[in-house]
């Protein structure tokens, strides 16, 4: 079984070259087919290391180079459930992506499918790999695919400064990860994740050691979208195409947070478990402005991209609130959460691309009361805003119920109340531009403030309105929110996960099954379901969520309405949050080194 | 002194990029700033694998020599030249794209997303 896994980087990147030499001679449907068939494939084959990972982790050394009495000498997968997890599920969206586009864009070109290949091919590759330098390379394969593609539509205004602030700021980003990897070579002599760790274990760590964890935190931040270095991210996603946007959401966040549980378990875990304390209490912090400075920002969007794109933002920050918790409870918690939750996120993007479809916009105010006759995909939507408001019972509740027990034991009680107030805000933002469009409720003349993005972008794909929705982004759109929600009724789903998160979390077993080809301890663990209190916290964010939507379509924008003394302190905070995204890609790499500065100076001083 | 002089200079360099970047009023200028940021990365892996009298890390044809510099930083430095190459073709190529159309190279004249 092991020995199948490259073929999930190699049959997407075999496809994507085949493509390019067939450019000039293949049709369309040919191209949407074998692409589909691609994913679907690879989607096949994560889905079966996923369940061989169950029992044991998967090891694959390349060129059959085996670790010599426990060095490692090439390079390897090393493939255990959260890994083959995040991979399946992100096989998964390519297919949904895919089939997705196959009618968003009436002209397109193979070179799309040949970079979301790439893509897929990488993100792949990131998710299975024992070793850093692949992992960095791989993140660097699923980024410059990213890169190209959110400049697909490269005639058009947005896309030349969304993909300029993606791709410098992310590159720096790289950078800092590439240093990092330098730093910790240049102690260990290694870059096997399970040798260098093995090498750095015991040792208390020095300033060479605590620089690599801040280099490499930073980097991969960046690439999650983690306060403060998240400022691209809104403007590569509302300016992507449809199709991609789904996946940026859904995948290229979760990557990010996915390296730096990876690495700080294999690596760092083993000689900074003295300092728990100190790592948790800044990633939680990290977590709850993410989540917050998110949650606020979506709220006053009305470019329904840009909308979803800092719904991302925020909820980013409740995935890392879960990792930050340092054990396989939180993790595992974020890990349901990241699968639900993107599967609903995406479903919303399918959503919004349908309306683009139809009406050439996205943009809230201008499309109020024009969905009327689009009742299906309104219902679609509101079903989705309901679902990242935490709707007890499904998807994104369990991952949420499972963070706050874990964080309730931990003593972080506190953390429930960022997932309710975030769920709240998130999900009423969505249910308040359903509301608009497809009931057509609120003010009529509502005045745009300063500073809202108007989205008055006429699809670039299509310009020309239609009169009916194709059936695969029906399909795409339904099937994702089915995923999503369902996910969360899984029996036993909460069990293994947490058992996976166990032994992702056991660092000196993923030496011995990496090194010296010992089987993985069985882990076994129980969850009792949500505890009441969840239920309750899941009813208060949606009923939350709800009002909220309600308060803002008839009582005006809430900024308005701020009265008072510290009304105006804080319509003054939020009319300075939004100013601080301006769009100047000078200002994000400052906010990148600013952030690096923070990390590093607080774990330079509680680390050592 | 003479084995911390390369990471100083890397440092030194990551800033003078990084600095570029922060106040560029030029996309080209930008850009080519981006590519200095990366090759202090070039810098600090080449010295993590270099060894005072060190000799290329040729082992056909000859006797291995105990003085060879590290060949695992060397093949990580090409990967990242061309990671590198292909990020900086490709915001040249935005570049172009945004020069044609606002007929300015300046970031701040053809930035169109905020708030």
């Amino acid at each position: 079984m092991p020995s199948l896994a490259p073929l999930t980087v190699v049959i997407p990147l075999l496809a994507a070259a085949s493509l390019v030499g067939a450019v000039a001679i293949a049709p369309r449907l040919f191209i949407d087919t074998l692409s589909i068939a691609v994913a679907a494939a690879v989607a096949v084959l994560a889905a079966s290391l996923l369940h061989a990972s169950g029992s044991d982790t998967l090891v694959y050394w390349f060129g059959g180079w085996e670790p010599r009495d426990g060095v490692a000498i090439g390079v390897s997968f090393a493939i255990d459930p959260l890994g083959a997890g995040l991979a399946t599920f992100i096989a998964v969206l390519f297919v949904v992506a895919f089939v997705f586009a196959y009618r968003y864009f009436r002209v397109v070109g193979p070179l799309f499918h040949v970079l979301m290949l790439v893509f897929l091919a990488g993100a792949m590759g990131f998710c299975l790999t024992g070793d850093l330098f692949n992992l960095f390379v791989f993140l660097e394969l699923v980024s410059v695919s990213a890169y190209a593609l959110t400049a697909y539509d490269i005639e058009e205004e947005g896309p030349l400064t969304g993909t300029l602030n993606f791709a410098v700021t992310n590159s720096v980003g790289a950078a800092l990860v590439l240093i990092g990897i330098a730093l910790l070579y240049a102690r260990t002599g290694a870059l096997n994740l399970a040798q260098i760790g093995d090498a750095l274990a015991g040792r208390s760590p020095d300033g060479l050691v605590i620089g690599a964890f801040t280099f490499l935190t930073v980097g991969f931040f960046t690439k999650a979208a983690v306060v403060p270095f998240h400022f691209w991210l809104a403007d590569a996603y509302s300016v992507a195409p449809t199709p991609v946007c789904l996946l940026l959401s859904a995948a290229m966040s979760e990557l990010g947070l996915y390296a730096f549980a990876r690495v700080y378990w294999t690596v760092f875990a083993g000689t900074l478990s003295g300092a728990e304390e100190a790592i948790t209490l800044l990633l939680l912090a990290a977590g709850a402005v993410t989540a917050v400075v998110g949650a606020v920002m979506c709220f006053s969007q009305r470019h329904l991209k840009r909308m979803l794109a800092f719904a991302t933002v925020s909820h980013v920050g409740l995935y890392l609130l879960g990792i930050a918790l340092l054990d396989p409870e939180g993790l595992a918690g974020a890990a349901v959460y990241v699968i639900a939750d993107g599967a609903v996120k995406a479903s919303l993007f399918v959503g919004v691309g349908v309306i683009q479809h139809r009406y050439g916009t996205v943009d809230e105010l201008a499309l109020r009361g024009r969905g009327r006759d689009l009742r299906p995909t309104g219902v679609l939507i509101t079903i989705g805003g309901l679902a990242l408001a935490s709707l007890p019972g499904f998807g994104p509740f369990l991952g949420k119920s499972i963070i706050e027990e874990s964080a309730s034991t931990a003593g972080h009680g506190w953390v429930a109340v960022v997932l309710v107030v975030c769920s709240a805000l998130t999900g009423g933002a969505v249910l308040r531009s359903a509301a608009r469009i497809f009931l057509g409720w609120g003010d009529p003349d509502e005045p745009p403030d300063d500073f809202s993005m108007p989205g008055k972008e006429v699809d670039p794909e299509e310009q020309y309105p239609h009169d009916r929705v194709p059936l695969p982004m029906t399909v795409a759109a339904v099937a994702l929110l089915a995923g999503g929600l369902l996910i969360g009724l899984t029996p036993g789903l909460p069990a293994d996960a947490i058992a996976a998160a166990t032994r992702f979390t056991d660092r000196p077993a993923y030496v011995a099954t990496v090194l010296h080809a010992h089987p993985a301890p069985v882990t076994a663990a129980t969850f009792d379901g949500p505890a009441p209190r969840d239920w309750l916290f899941a009813t208060l964010s949606t009923l939350g969520a709800i009002a909220l939507a309600v308060r803002s379509l008839w009582r005006g924008r809430i900024r308005d309405t701020l009265r008072g003394p510290p009304g105006h302190m804080l319509r003054a905070a939020l009319v300075a949050l939004r100013a601080l995204h301006s769009g100047h890609v000078g200002d994000y790499v400052t906010w990148v080194v600013v952030g690096t500065v923070i990390f590093g100076g607080i774990w330079a001083a509680t680390l050592g | 002194m003479m084995d911390v002089l390369p990471y100083v200079v890397a440092a030194w360099i990551f800033l003078a990029g990084l600095y570029g970047i922060v106040t560029s009023r030029n996309l080209i200028h930008l850009v080519t700033c981006l590519a200095v940021v990366q090759s202090s990365t070039y810098l600090v892996l080449l010295s993590v694998g270099y060894k005072k009298g060190g000799e290329p890390p040729v082992f056909a044809d000859r006797p291995p020599s105990p003085r060879a510099v590290d060949p695992v930083v060397q093949a990580l430095t090409l990967t990242d030249v061309v990671v590198g190459t292909t990020v900086t073709a490709m915001l040249l190529a935005i570049a172009v794209q945004a020069h044609k159309r606002y007929g300015s190279l300046d970031p701040d004249e053809i930035r169109s997303l905020r708030g």
